[in-house]
């Protein structure tokens, strides 16, 4: 097991971020989401990458959300550059963060309806959308 | 909300900026240490509490205008996404009130194209091809780290030439980001002949790139197990040519802009970021090195062997747009360095792994052995397998940590891709840079940060 990735549950993701700015992780360098859609039973990944500049270390932090309430803690509060990645998160899966600041679609235009990133949208099958564009039958 | 207090902040600071060029324009040459007294003066007034408002995430949502100004005092202008100093289609929606920008948001996605869902569709001898465009003004940085992704899960070591010719096209490809970083950022200020100088030079190595990877941009020339085709005939010679020319052009932008005061006024204690802001940003690559941390991957979490070049890493203090204007300068000169060690050092082999499941045979081959002729047609049409698992890498890209982070499930096709763009996360310092500032100073901050859209949207 790598020392580097810690797998948490939901209830104790935000502590443990909490701890480990407080050990000298003064970095969230990235936050993305893999969706095991029938493969794994809770459905998202979230993963989490921390950056020590101080010890030269970097952490993973994997916590699975389930399809069901879709609901995690944000961690902006904790480091304010999760916002984006947050919002992209929302935009491509529908993950949804409490207490975000501004969640809404980051990328995707205002209006679009379902999260491309997921494993049962496919690509090409919907038209594309333009907005205020009249639609076509 | 701002309250009122910070408000009169934000005036006297554009006061003292207009009271600093009454009093200093005469001279022509200020002393560069003199401006650490603003950055002092930054610190004591962006509290922790104020850093976290400045997203700027709800500009438009809680606008309440006060009752002591008018309508026609503040009001909130788009800036692009058809702006040219924008860099691509970055749109900021700025709140004005008379010339200095209280609030900011930038508003992204005029370029998402679905890359890291392409980027599921295509397998791994594909992928080069997808990620290269990401950030189209440093390609072989994108094919570098998917590549570098890709190895780490297979658990392959490419050969010495390889990584010697990895680093050496890297690097001048990070010069070439550079230029157009400074040229661009050049035009935006007004330094018109910065734009001409900057992709005059950035001609020469995109005419060595066309020679070796055979285009100019995009070029697919890294890949898992290697690179694309060895190093052409006589590319000592082209390189020396580059390795003259580069540093006598340096020394002429330096001739013309780093004692000319109207550069100086423009860009010296404009857009200040602090390392404090840096980390809560995310903020890295020449934009942290310039507010005065230094933090390197290529020296702290080294790639492709470029551990064993000598160069040095370039660290500025003041933190302002000048600062990061300067800090590519110096930059540029450290990665002719290693492209100079990289010619005398470069090794003799393969410049691809032999392992014929991974990398196709040479085409001589083909009509020699049979096979060499089933290796060739299952990488081409099949690909080949990654064992499962899930890897995230990070190299220095010219605008700072690029990541990329790939979960295999034993197939030939990544399960999921996912590349940190590192002008994504350096786009949010935006507001941080802007708030409180006039809003001529902004074109010079979005110029500094030297965000590429195509990175930003993916």
């Amino acid at each position: 097991m790598n020392p580097e990735i810690l797998e948490t549950n939901l209830d104790d993701y935000k502590k443990l971020v909490e701890s480990l700015k407080s050990d000298g992780f003064e970095m969230m360098v990235d936050l993305t989401v893999v969706d095991w859609f029938r493969k794994k039973e809770p459905r998202f990944e979230i993963i989490v990458q921390l950056l020590s500049t101080i010890h030269n270390a970097r952490k993973t932090i994997k916590v699975f959300v389930n399809d069901e309430d879709l609901t995690i803690p944000s961690i902006t509060d904790i480091y304010p550059s999760a916002n984006f990645y947050e919002r992209e998160a929302y935009d491509m899966f529908g993950i949804i963060f409490a207490d975000h600041p501004d969640l809404t679609r980051i990328l995707m235009p205002d209006d679009w309806q379902g999260y491309p990133l997921r494993k049962n949208y496919s690509s090409g099958r919907i038209p594309v959308q333009f907005k205020n564009a009249p639609k076509v039958d | 909300m701002k309250s009122k207090d910070t408000k009169k902040t934000g005036f006297d600071k554009f006061k003292n900026i207009l009271d600093f060029w009454a009093t200093n324009s005469e001279e022509g040459g200020w002393n560069i240490s003199s401006t650490d007294e603003g950055s002092q003066k930054m610190l004591e007034e962006e509290s922790d509490k104020q850093v976290k408002i400045q997203t700027g995430s709800d500009v438009v949502d809680d606008f309440i205008i006060d009752e002591d100004t008018s309508d026609d005092e503040r009001m909130i202008v788009n800036m692009g996404p058809q702006h040219p100093s924008t860099h691509g289609v970055l749109r900021l929606q700025a709140e004005l009130e008379g010339e200095v920008v209280r609030r900011v948001k930038p508003i992204i996605g005029y370029l998402h194209t679905g890359m890291e869902k392409t980027g599921e569709e295509l397998n791994y001898f594909q992928g080069p091809t997808n990620t290269t465009r990401m950030d189209y003004l440093s390609p072989l940085f994108n094919e570098l780290v998917f590549s570098l992704t890709t190895e780490k899960l297979i658990g392959i070591e490419v050969p010495e030439r390889a990584k010697t010719i990895r680093i050496l096209m890297t690097e001048l490809n990070r010069i070439s980001s550079h230029l157009v970083a400074l040229a661009t950022g050049g035009m935006d200020i007004g330094a018109l002949s910065m734009m001409i100088f900057g992709f005059r030079e950035r001609e020469l190595i995109l005419n060595f790139f066309e020679k070796t990877t055979g285009l100019r941009m995009n070029h697919n020339y890294i890949r898992p197990g290697g690179v694309a085709a060895d190093l052409p005939d006589g590319w000592q010679k082209d390189l020396t040519e580059i390795l003259k020319v580069i540093p006598e052009k340096l020394q002429d932008y330096d001739d013309m802009l780093l004692d000319n005061p109207i550069w100086k006024g423009r860009l010296q204690n404009v857009g200040i970021l602090t390392t404090e802001e840096c980390f809560a940003y995310g903020v890295t690559g020449p934009s942290l090195r310039a507010s005065g941390y230094e933090w390197d991957l290529r020296k702290s979490q080294p790639y492709s062997g470029i551990e064993n070049y000598d160069f040095e890493v370039p660290v500025l203090n003041e933190g302002d747009v000048f600062a990061r204007w300067r800090v590519k300068v110096l930059e540029i000169f450290e990665s002719l360095k290693i492209v100079e060690q990289a010619i005398e050092k470069m090794p003799k082999g393969p410049y691809k792994v032999q392992d014929k499941k991974i990398t196709p045979p040479p085409r001589k081959r083909l009509d020699e052995s049979m096979e060499a002729l089933i290796h060739h047609f299952k990488i081409y049409t099949e690909g080949f397998k990654v064992p499962e698992g899930d890897a995230y890498v990070a190299i220095e890209s010219p605008r700072g940590e690029l990541g990329c982070y790939i979960v295999s499930d034993g197939s030939s096709k990544p399960y999921r891709m996912h590349v940190r763009g590192p002008s994504f996360c350096n786009l949010q310092a935006l507001p941080v840079i802007m708030t409180d500032s006039p809003i001529a100073d902004a074109v010079a901050a979005i110029a500094s940060l030297d965000p590429v859209i195509g990175d930003v949207d993916r």
